[in-house]
């Protein structure tokens, strides 16, 4: 037997890199590679094509006539950060970037692969322990195991795994957009409604089709009076994936929380808007009362894992930080 | 005899790095770096339960793979001595006796195909019940006949319980530090070339030696056709001091392709259940004193896991049998034997664990008796040594405590816990006390005059990046009378005369009194003026004071901590360590050594954790994504000191071990210095976020 070839191809042309893609069920895309690569060496998948797809025209960043960016899929986590435009009106996003892995990750890691890197669970990333993520219908190993960093909300009794991204929680409070190419043409889907819940398919982590390429992120207008936050809690103050994160923007108008946008992570198995407390806070005008209703509105629904329940009162804690900290003028 | 130095020119000056212009160039090769044409590689396969038996291995598939050269399991491994040490005996019997270890290996003509078709095999088992989780009340716990190097396991002087019973204040808590791995950045690796003339290894190792007798003994051959070359170490922390299973499943591969090199590197997820780690430890200490806080009892008690297979039983209380002056004092170790992989040494091994209980202990003492940190323990300063009666060669505890208050400005220091705060922050400090024992073990040293001044001077030393290189030319440069310039130094290869293991913060001490001692020889026997071609190989006699006086080295950790009240997340704002540890050779790879130990000291304070899912005997911590070590974010401003000591006992050059001190009782600062911050005394390493919720 011979060892048998990954092929790989470096695709040019957005539609050349699905089709060879959705033709073929062992095809996967490549971008930075650095989730994908260290899936191939621990095992946990066996492409038989790689398409390579960071040279496609997907690496800009361009202004939308009317307002907002709209964010190739190939652009570098390190560029989209530093982008002026980013910086200036949508610091949640630039800090939720920065606050993910390391400089050198973040020069390679893209747009499109951060939104599909995949969970961090140690016993999905462990060939020999089973894991339905894994492998359908295999059932979970974290369930009763080592769950200090499994999720809250969100979760089912086939996986309670988290998604692992920083940047995609900026983006969920930004209301961003998805732009896909697949091979019954493309669509446009709100960034929150992206990634799935487990559910008891927890194989799959997002509602793409095989085959279908993220080809654009979209940011709405930014509005000139929102002030915007992440704050990410962490064991060690970089390199670490979250243990809870918040990005949260608000626009106060006469006193009163005219919008208010909160999305937090590490606690759940996507970007997890937090619609709840958002309502609690829509309309009213902000006092610390008010934002640990907000909290705990949200955090009602939270189900602890055994080692995981401190991260429901340190989530509590971190929403009412990140409005405080945002809020400082309207509490004072 | 061997005299003191006495010329000073070399040592003690702040030189560069003799390797550091290589490694910068990529020109220092390490072990895998090695690159022999035709080389054949190896891929280890691990165990997928912590305990049972293989029922059957199909290596069909596998075999069948382009490029691969063979399979080895314990069907067709060769026979191990009954003797050896069991963790090295692999691929002996179908048994497996923890998770991860290494049942078998591919080889191939190259590393994808070896990879591929290790992915292949299949490991049939059959699981049997296992344990691998710790207890202080574990029913298999039992008293170890002595403690690694080789300490007694228990000591009791006096009547502590009625000391304990009287004291005026009294303090009995149990602290509790996980399973740590060494993680050097370069990984276990192994190159082995055998064939009828010899078996060549370019080994990862703190002491090629070892790696040479260990090798021999295990495949019945003269050590002089073994050959152990490792002149650049990237790392070892007590990981490399001894010989790991993976150097043995390598020179078995390469027994079955006489004459081709095989490599072998461990991937970080081989490498955590294979390498060494260090025990976890659960360590009760009570500790009672008058009223004015001198110690009237001191007890230290133990527990602690080895492998099924093998016993390493880490000295956890042995420092504190000499640390402290009181009249009772009663230290205990318990083992259990458990489905683990074998624990081994770890950068300072018992120190580091034990005194971060002692000096914790102290803090909580010092809290209790409403005495500030420092003055009780200077008030507890002994005059002897408490665990043998001998006078200390030195004790700069004292010192290192006044000029670490000085420097880090704790004078004033309002004692209370939990009342300092910047905004969110919550701020405090703490302080803890360090020591490490001074080892000599043997070592010999070959010194050859090359005339005009110029010698060339030998010794089978390792630098794991201590910088064994530079300060072992200083110290040749001294003891000939010459520029260290002149010295041509080799080290690093078992060709050359045999030295000890770099570790026990005894590599310096060693060799460097092996090289004084043929110096000095050398020069002795040719009237100061050796002409060209003359040479002395001596050995590095025994320490002459060592039954007369105590020996270690002593130090102070000064901590600033910062806590977020919102999240619970602890950071370092400042660390300062002082060190007493005789002279210093050479102030730049000194600082080095001490900041890195403080370093990982602060990564052992807040981050560092091996976790295992007890169910299944597995450790979920794997890779450096989820074993955290301090990253520079962590790591603050970080002052190291030293005040100048003499010590003529200890060696000929005055100078003790720094490779480990500066580790031992860092964390015990940190977690001094949260519990001053916040108020809450966290008994569990490490600090992280959950242990300091709902602060407000
Ligand atoms: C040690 C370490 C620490 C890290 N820490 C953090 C952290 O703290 N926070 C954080 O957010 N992230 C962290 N990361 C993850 C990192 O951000 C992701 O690995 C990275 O963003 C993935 O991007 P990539 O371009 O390399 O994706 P790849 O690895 O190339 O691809 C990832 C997945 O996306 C698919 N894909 C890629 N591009 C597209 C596209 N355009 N359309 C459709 N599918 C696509 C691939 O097929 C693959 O399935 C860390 C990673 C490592 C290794
Ligand atoms: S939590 Fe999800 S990813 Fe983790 S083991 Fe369970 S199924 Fe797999």
């Amino acid at each position: 037997m011979s060892t048998p070839a990954m092929a790989y191809e470096r695709a040019t042309d957005v539609d050349a890199a699905v089709a060879a893609v959705a033709g073929r069920p062992g095809a996967r895309f490549l971008a930075g590679g650095t989730n994908l690569v260290d899936h191939l060496k621990l095992g946990l998948l066996d492409p038989d094509l790689l398409v390579d797809v960071t040279r496609l025209p997907l690496r800009e960043i361009e202004d939308v006539p009317g307002g907002g960016l709209r964010i190739g899929a190939g652009v570098t986590n390190a560029d989209l950060a530093a982008d002026p435009r980013v910086r200036a009106s949508y610091p949640v996003l630039a800090e939720a970037l920065l606050a993910g892995a390391s400089g050198q990750l973040r020069n390679v890691a893209t747009t499109g692969g951060n939104l599909l890197q995949r969970t961090r669970c140690p016993y999905f990333q462990d060939v020999t322990m089973a894991c339905g993520k894994r492998d359908p219908g295999a059932g979970c190993s974290a369930i009763g195991g080592v769950t200090r960093g499994h999720a809250i909300l969100g979760a089912s009794e086939h996986c309670i795994a988290t998604h692992p991204s920083d940047m995609a929680v900026g983006l969920a409070a930004l209301d961003a957009t998805v732009e896909t190419a697949g091979p019954g043409g493309g669509r446009t889907l709100p960034l929150t409604e992206l990634h799935r819940l487990p559910g008891d398919e927890p194989e799959r982590d997002t509602v793409l089709e095989h085959g279908e390429l993220i080809v654009a992120v979209t940011l709405p207008p930014p509005s000139p009076t929102a002030r915007s936050a992440y704050r990410k809690v962490r064991d060690r103050a970089s390199y670490a994936f979250a243990l809870v994160s918040v990005a949260a923007a608000v626009d106060v108008r006469d006193g009163v929380l005219h919008d208010v946008r909160i999305a937090l992570g590490g606690v759940a198995p996507k970007p997890w808007r937090a619609e709840q407390a958002e309502a609690v806070l829509r309309g009213a005008v902000p006092t610390a009362a008010r934002l640990g209703e907000a909290a705990d509105a949200e955090l009602a629904a939270a189900t602890a894992q055994g080692e995981n329940a401190f991260k429901i009162p340190l989530a509590r804690a971190t929403i009412v930080a990140v409005l405080r900290d945002l809020l400082t003028e309207e509490l004072a | 005899m061997t005299d003191q130095l006495t010329r000073r020119a070399a040592v003690g000056e702040d030189r560069r790095r003799a390797d550091g212009r290589l490694k910068v160039l990529g020109q220092a090769r390490y072990a895998f770096e090695q690159l022999p044409a035709g080389a054949a590689y190896l891929v280890p396969l691990l165990a997928p339960v912590a305990r049972g038996r293989i029922t059957a291995i199909d290596a069909a598939a596998a075999l069948a793979v382009d490029g691969v050269l063979g399979v080895l399991t314990h069907e067709n491994a060769p026979a191990l001595p009954e003797h050896a040490r069991p963790p090295l005996r692999i691929l002996q019997s179908p048994d497996i006796t923890h998770r991860g270890q290494f049942v078998g290996g591919v080889l191939a003509d190259t590393p994808e195909a070896a990879a591929r078709a290790a992915g292949l095999v299949r490991v049939e088992v059959d699981a049997a019940a296992h344990d691998t989780a710790l207890a202080w009340d574990h029913p298999d716990a039992y008293v170890p006949d002595t403690v690694n190097p080789d300490y007694p396991a228990v000591t009791e002087d006096g009547d502590v319980d009625g000391a304990l019973a009287s004291a005026a204040h009294a303090v009995d808590v149990t602290y509790r530090t996980p399973m740590h791995h060494n993680h050097p950045m370069e990984p276990h690796t192994t190159v082995v070339t055998w064939s009828d003339a010899g078996v060549e290894l370019h080994e990862s190792t703190q002491h090629p030696h070892g790696v040479r007798a260990t090798v021999a003994e295990l495949f019945g051959l003269d050590p002089e056709t073994v050959r152990v070359v490792a002149p650049y170490v990237g790392g070892g922390f007590g990981g490399k001091g001894q010989l790991h299973a993976h150097a043995v499943l390598a020179c078995m591969a390469a027994q079955t392709v006489p004459g081709r090199p095989v490599k072998l590197a461990l991937t970080r997820r081989q490498l955590v259940p294979n390498a060494g780690h260090r025990t976890p430890t659960i360590q009760r200490v009570r500790l009672g004193a008058e009223a004015d806080g001198r110690l009237v009892a001191i007890e230290h008690d133990v527990a602690e896991h080895t492998s099924r297979i093998t016993e390493f039983a880490e000295q956890t209380a042995v420092a504190t049998r000499m640390m402290y002056a009181a009249g009772a004092r009663r230290t205990r170790h318990r083992l259990v034997a458990l489905d683990v992989p074998a624990p081994s040494w770890m950068r300072a091994p018992g120190e580091t664990p034990g005194m971060y209980a002692l000096e914790s202990a102290l803090d909580e003492l010092a809290c209790a008796a409403g005495i500030d940190p420092i003055e009780l323990r200077v008030r507890n300063e002994p005059e002897t040594d408490p665990s043998s009666g001998k006078p200390f060669s030195s004790r700069g505890l004292v010192a290192c405590l006044r000029e670490g208050a000085e420097r880090f400005g704790w004078a004033g220091r309002d004692p209370e816990p939990g009342v300092r705060r910047d905004g969110r922050w919550l701020v405090g400090s703490g302080v803890a006390a360090a020591t490490y024992p001074v080892y000599r073990q043997s070592a010999t040293a070959r010194v050859r005059a090359f005339g005009g001044g110029r010698f060339g001077v030998t010794i089978a030393a390792a630098d794991i990046g201590t910088g064994a290189w530079t300060v072992l030319a200083q110290i040749a440069a001294d003891a000939l009378g010459v520029a260290v310039e002149d010295i041509e130094l080799r080290i690093g290869d078992s060709a050359l005369p045999p030295a000890s293991v770099a570790g026990g913060s005894s590599g310096t001490t060693t060799w460097g009194t092996a090289i004084v001692t043929a110096a000095q020889k050398l020069l002795a026997e040719h009237d100061g003026d050796p002409p060209a071609g003359a040479e002395v190989t001596a050995d590095a006699p025994p320490n002459p004071h060592a039954d007369d006086v105590a020996m270690h080295a002593f130090g102070a950790h000064f901590a600033e901590v910062r806590v977020d009240s919102d999240t619970g997340e602890a950071r370092v704002a400042r660390m300062l360590g002082v060190f007493a540890a005789g002279r210093i050779v050479n102030p730049r790879t000194a600082r080095s050594q001490f900041m890195g130990g403080m370093t990982m000291g602060l990564g052992m304070a807040l981050h560092e954790a091996t976790i295992l899912d007890h169910r299944h005997g597995a450790i979920v911590t794997p890779d450096l994504a989820e074993y955290h070590v301090a990253s520079h974010a962590d790591v603050p401003a970080l002052e190291v000191h030293w005040i100048d000591e003499e010590d003529p006992y200890v060696n000929p050059m005055g100078s003790k071990g720094i490779g480990e001190i500066g580790i031992v009782g860092a964390a015990a600062a940190i977690g001094n210095a949260v519990h001053h911050a916040t108020g809450r005394r966290v008994r569990e390493l490490p600090i992280t976020p959950d242990k300091l919720l709902g602060l407000g």
